[in-house]
């Protein structure tokens, strides 16, 4: 067990290379109870949250989530959330580390007549990998019906749970926001498929770090700008014409003239990761950028990175340098993700 | 042949024929996970007692291994190198780290007994 965010939380169960490997070969559990609910009501709800997020959610439709950024005033990222359309609410997660700043946050820019409510008595479980649909559907039928980010409530375990169709594993796969009281049943019986084994908060980032997915606070931060995170797609279509959320402005500018650096993948050379943190240089040795996440891919048998580098250094192929123990490394940017998604589109 | 002593920082210590081999214990391996690479020392260093000599990665983080006293490297495990899970499945065993000649022989004897870690394991 390891602290995290506030949560005492699981690192491991059977061993972190074991249980990312079961991920991407049968299912795995993961308790993310810790993450962020909140239900978001009112009249003009998704309008009121379009002001302060990057995503179309007034074009969200009933049954369906999106990926999108949670805004400052400078073009910076306060947070990266899941909003879903479950007809009564949107249904917000965001991330543990973030809850106080994201609620306060909202709250600020939101009209009266609408509330954030955080569903403090619900607990979110993920079922992740290419057996998901059949282990859930063999307690949750209707869950075969959804296609990827498709959000309905349906019964589990005697009780009402809002399921999705998503996760942060690059695979396939389910997330479960359900009433605290019956967590403990819904896991008993997820757990009790053979198929499923246990897996911690190491797996889940070496399994999203493979998927080339940002981590809040290692990737994205306050200062980062959207575009230079790659995460332009995250804007609507309709929001890339009238730049009209907090920070839009500042946004609009670095989608016009291109960002100073990138978020790119890397590929380390021999068997020793690349922490976070560690500086990048290129051939001529000036500083280009710097390690934000580095582990060692289970997947690949090799040890792989993400980082910003400079826009003129983060061409795919490019290769830059670290030192690592006064000894240097060579590192080759690479297209993201790693590993192919394999979402049930 | 000597007995096996061990450090606070679950290192393991055999002395045989003037030269102590050093590796982890099985408890530093468990508390480690799946080791993925092990960057060890040259022969010929030397390392003052308590000097980081040696770095254990895992797939979640970087540990650093202390010379539990003060010696010169003879010389290192080179098949850590192909197999470095090796040093979680057979931590006290074949998976030894390196060897070390000693400074002084009263610095390997006064490490703690079998009996004094499996204390102070239990302590943690």
């Amino acid at each position: 067990m390891v602290g995290f965010a506030g949560y005492a939380m699981p690192l491991q169960y059977s061993g972190i290379i074991d249980e990312h490997l079961h991920c991407r070969h049968h299912a795995a559990f993961f308790d993310v109870s810790h993450m962020g609910q909140a239900a978001l009501t009112g009249p003009g709800g998704a309008a009121a949250l379009e002001r302060i997020v990057t995503g179309d959610i007034n074009g969200l439709k009933s049954g369906r989530q999106r990926y999108t950024l949670l805004m400052n005033d400078h073009g910076g990222i306060v947070d990266d959330l899941m909003v879903a359309n479950i007809t009564t609410a949107l249904l917000l997660i965001f991330n543990a580390s973030r809850k106080q700043e994201d609620l306060a946050h909202i709250r600020a820019h939101l009209p009266s007549n609408i509330s954030l409510q955080p569903l403090l008595d619900r607990a979110l479980l993920a079922l992740q990998g290419p057996e998901s649909e059949a282990v859930l559907s063999s307690i949750a039928p209707n869950s075969k019906s959804l296609r990827f980010l498709d959000t309905t409530v349906m019964p589990l375990c005697g009780t009402e749970a809002v399921i999705s169709r998503s996760g942060y594993t690059g695979e396939d796969g389910f997330e479960i926001s359900i009433p605290a009281e019956y967590a403990e049943a819904a896991a008993c019986a997820l757990l009790a498929d053979p198929r499923v084994k246990p897996a911690g908060l190491g797996a889940r980032d070496s399994l999203r770090l493979e998927a080339g997915l940002p981590l809040y606070g290692n990737d994205l931060d306050e200062s980062t700008n959207p575009i230079e995170a790659g995460l332009t797609f995250t804007i609507g279509k309709r929001r890339k014409v009238a730049w009209d959320f907090l920070g839009g402005t500042a946004v609009s500018q670095a989608y016009a003239r291109g960002p100073h650096q990138r978020l790119v993948g890397l590929y380390v050379d021999g068997p020793a990761p690349v922490r976070s943190g560690a500086e990048l240089r290129d051939s001529e040795g000036a500083f280009v950028g710097r390690v934000t996440s580095g582990t060692f891919a289970p997947s690949l048998n090799a040890p792989i990175a993400l980082g910003y580098i400079r826009h003129d250094r983060a061409e795919d192929g490019t290769l830059l340098e670290a030192t690592l123990r006064s000894r240097r490394v060579v590192l080759h940017v690479v297209p993201l993700p790693f590993v192919p998604h394999r979402y049930a589109r | 042949m000597t007995a096996t002593r061990f450090t606070k920082d679950h290192e393991w210590a055999r002395f045989d024929d003037g030269i102590a081999t050093i590796g982890i214990t099985d408890h530093a391996q468990s508390a480690l996970g799946d080791i993925v690479f092990i960057d060890l020392p040259a022969a010929g260093r030397r390392f003052a007692a308590g000097e980081a000599c040696a770095v254990i990665e895992s797939v979640k983080a970087a540990s650093d291994v202390y010379a539990p006293f003060a010696g010169t490297v003879t010389e290192n495990n080179p098949s850590l190198a192909d197999d470095p899970g090796a040093a979680n499945k057979d931590p006290e065993g074949n998976a030894w780290f390196f060897k070390l000649r000693p400074d002084n022989k009263a610095d390997f004897d006064a490490l703690l007994s079998a009996e004094d870690y499996q204390a102070f394991v239990q302590s943690l």
